[in-house]
């Protein structure tokens, strides 16, 4: 078990109720450094839910969330972002690359969101390690779906987080895509040190990791 | 790469909707510009050009033109008057001082003014090369002729008869240039000016400055107007060669005897109020007379155009609030379009006043894009005018001049720019990201 203060997402009897009905219920959770964990559950189990009450898009009915040492869970809006953008990097199913900027400039949009400057070796080196090197400048709409997750893991870790959150980052691949996605992650993560909490379905990714979390569909509370 | 550079991909992402936005404001603010440039250059070049002219005394006709072709040189003369009205006037106590002029000859369509060293005077012409004319058929060229011509000193020219300079060329009539003024930024520029009596003799009054003759009694204002000139020509103080030139002035206009000497238009200062009141009256009286007053005609003619003028006004600023709506429109749907963007720019950590700021920052950089290209096209306009139609030249229309209310035209356009970013930026702060993430899949 990892001590307290290497742990970088703790989770604390976290609730999440939606119109009285609770879509979320994590009682306790933990992953330290380097702690790559799979998020599973089917779908409706809460996955998407608990990873933005993680990256402080919402805030939890109940219970608590740290983040590196902060509690993400009860700080103020600003304080929220200003923790994100220092520490969490997110991969979405859907990779929501900037339509009218290249991949290298949302790369360097990304890093200069987070840190306030671009660092072009980073970018040009994280461009390689996913294999875009030729499609650096191209844009996303020019880019094959493959291509577009590439460019979006490469985004996420642009900035160095020492947390790359996915959301359903392979359902719509296929098996050999799926797998190769999720070595590419695990790839990237071990170079940039990041830790990665990828929520999925997809029980392909199981053999990958070797920590889970698993959320059940919470059941109908009062 | 920044936010404010994202608001530049944007729009050049799209790239004809956002060339149709700024064109849309290209057309008003140029039309805005084109309208600051001509009603301000020319409402303050008649007001340069008229002033301290009180009253113009010329032949019957339309008082506007009369002022047009005498001050502005710009319309035909409404005729001559007699000589005889220069002593009138200048006998006249009420009446500080009348300034003949002499029109009718033009050489490569700059007017030839047949007048005295006063009327440089007047508009403080200083002489960038040589000196002012003291003999008939001498010659004083405004600083536009001479680059227009290309005319240095000594050069001899012919002037032909009309305004034009298509009319008939007087023959053994050569007129010298001896001085060359310096830009005044009136009327004066593109004027040759000249002695009334070299008129005369380019008319046939007299056969040219040749010729002998000793008749002085009729022409004491000619010898008037040389005693003006040396009091203020420092150059001459050889009274012998002054003695000559009036001989020569004398000699040109001594032709009273043949055919009654004429002027075209007398400029008059007045000394008193008083002459104000009467003396428009007293020269209205006379059949062959007609005064007008530069102010009252000048007022009449701005607020003549001044009706055109603010319909146009009008046209423009609507214009300008159409394209307001038109970057309202297009950023509003834009920005629909884009809410996932902004709800993943948020994820990336972009705070919500710098994505306000980005968006804000779009409509500004389209306004101002529109904006710098209005003024640009409507100043290229003007230039174009300028040099399509001499006659706005002679005005003295220069696409060269910039005036502060193109500033103001600038900034209430960039203003309007940002306006109209404004509404779509405020969402910025009420976006629920987590709800538009999952709405925009
Ligand atoms: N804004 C909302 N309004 C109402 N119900 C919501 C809202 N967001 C989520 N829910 C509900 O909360 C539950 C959990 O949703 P969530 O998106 O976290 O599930 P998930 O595990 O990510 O599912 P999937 O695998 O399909 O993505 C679902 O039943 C969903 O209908
Ligand atoms: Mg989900």
């Amino acid at each position: 078990m990892t001590t307290p203060s290497e742990r970088l997402i703790e989770v604390q009897g976290l609730r999440h109720e939606i119109a009285g009905r609770c879509v979320m219920d994590v009682p306790a959770f933990a992953a330290g450094r380097g702690e790559h964990t799979l998020l599973i559950g089917p779908s409706g189990s809460g996955k998407t839910t608990l990873i933005n009450v993680i990256t402080g898009l919402i805030t939890p009915t109940s219970g608590e969330v740290r983040i590196d040492g902060e509690l993400m869970s009860s700080l103020p809006p600003a304080k929220r972002d200003q923790l994100r953008r220092r520490t969490i990097g997110v991969v979405f199913q859907t990779l929501r690359l900037i339509s009218a900027l290249t991949v290298r400039q949302n790369l360097s949009l990304a890093q200069t969101l987070a840190l306030g400057h671009a660092e072009p070796a980073i970018i040009d080196d994280l461009i390689g390690q996913v294999g875009l090197k030729h499609r650096a400048d191209a844009m996303p709409r020019e880019l094959s779906h493959g291509e577009g997750q590439r460019a979006a893991i490469a985004r996420a870790l642009c900035a160095r987080p020492a947390i790359v959150v996915a959301d359903e980052p392979t359902s719509a691949l296929d098996d050999a895509n799926a797998l190769a996605m999720a070595e590419l992650l695990l790839s990237t993560a071990e170079t940039t040190g990041a830790t990665l909490l990828i929520a999925t379905h997809d029980n392909r990714l199981r053999d990958r990791f070797a920590r889970t979390l698993a959320l059940t569909a919470p059941q109908v509370t009062a | 790469m920044t936010l404010a550079g994202l608001s530049l991909a944007y729009l050049k992402d799209r790239a004809l909707n956002t060339a149709l936005n700024i064109l849309l404001l290209t057309l008003s603010v140029a039309t805005l510009v084109i309208l600051v440039l001509f009603s301000s250059q020319l409402s303050e070049r008649f007001a340069r050009d008229a002033q301290g002219i009180d009253l113009v005394v010329g032949a019957k006709g339309s008082p506007l033109q009369l002022i047009l072709s005498s001050i502005y040189q710009v319309d035909v003369p409404t005729g001559n008057i007699p000589l005889e009205t220069l002593e009138t006037l200048r006998a006249d106590p009420t009446v500080a001082e009348v300034i003949p002029l002499a029109l009718g000859d033009s050489f490569r369509s700059y007017r030839i003014v047949g007048t005295e060293s006063a009327y440089v005077e007047h508009y403080n012409g200083r002489m960038a090369e040589g000196r002012m004319f003291e003999a008939p058929y001498e010659t004083v060229i405004g600083a536009q002729v001479a680059r227009g011509t290309g005319a240095g000193l000594g050069q001899k020219f012919e002037g032909s008869h009309g305004l034009s300079g298509d009319g008939h060329v007087h023959e053994q009539t050569p007129f010298e240039v001896v001085g060359i003024l310096a830009p005044t930024g009136t009327v004066l520029d593109r004027l040759i000016v000249t002695p009334v009596a070299s008129v005369w003799g380019a008319h046939g009054f007299g056969t040219g400055p040749s010729e002998d003759h000793d008749d002085h009694e009729d022409h004491e204002h000619e010898t008037a107007g040389h005693d003006e000139h040396a009091g203020h020509d420092h150059e001459h103080d050889d009274h012998e060669h002054e003695h000559d030139d009036v001989a020569h002035d004398d000699d040109a206009a001594h032709h009273a005897d043949e055919a009654e000497l004429e002027v075209t238009a007398l400029l008059v200062k007045y000394r008193s109020s008083l002459a104000a009141v009467r003396l428009p009256t007293f020269i209205n009286r006379q059949t062959q007379l007609q005064a007008a007053a530069p102010a009252v005609e000048m007022t009449r003619l701005l607020s003549l155009l001044g009706v055109g003028i603010d319909a146009v006004r009008a046209f423009a600023i609507l214009l300008m609030i159409t394209s307001g709506l038109s970057i309202f429109v297009a950023l509003y749907s834009a920005l629909r379009q884009r809410e996932g963007d902004m709800a993943m720019l948020r994820v990336m950590g972009a705070r919500p006043p710098a994505i306000f700021g980005h968006i804000v920052l779009e409509g500004v950089l389209l306004a101002a894009a529109g904006a710098l290209l209005g003024v640009i096209v409507g100043h290229w306009v003007v230039a174009f005018a300028a040099a399509t139609f001499p006659q706005l030249q002679d005005m003295g229309l220069s696409a060269l001049r910039f005036e502060p209310a193109e500033a103001v035209i600038v900034l209430a356009a960039i203003a309007m720019g940002g306006l109209a970013a404004l509404v779509p930026a405020l969402k910025v702060f009420r976006v629920d990201i987590a709800q538009t993430l999952a709405d925009t899949r």
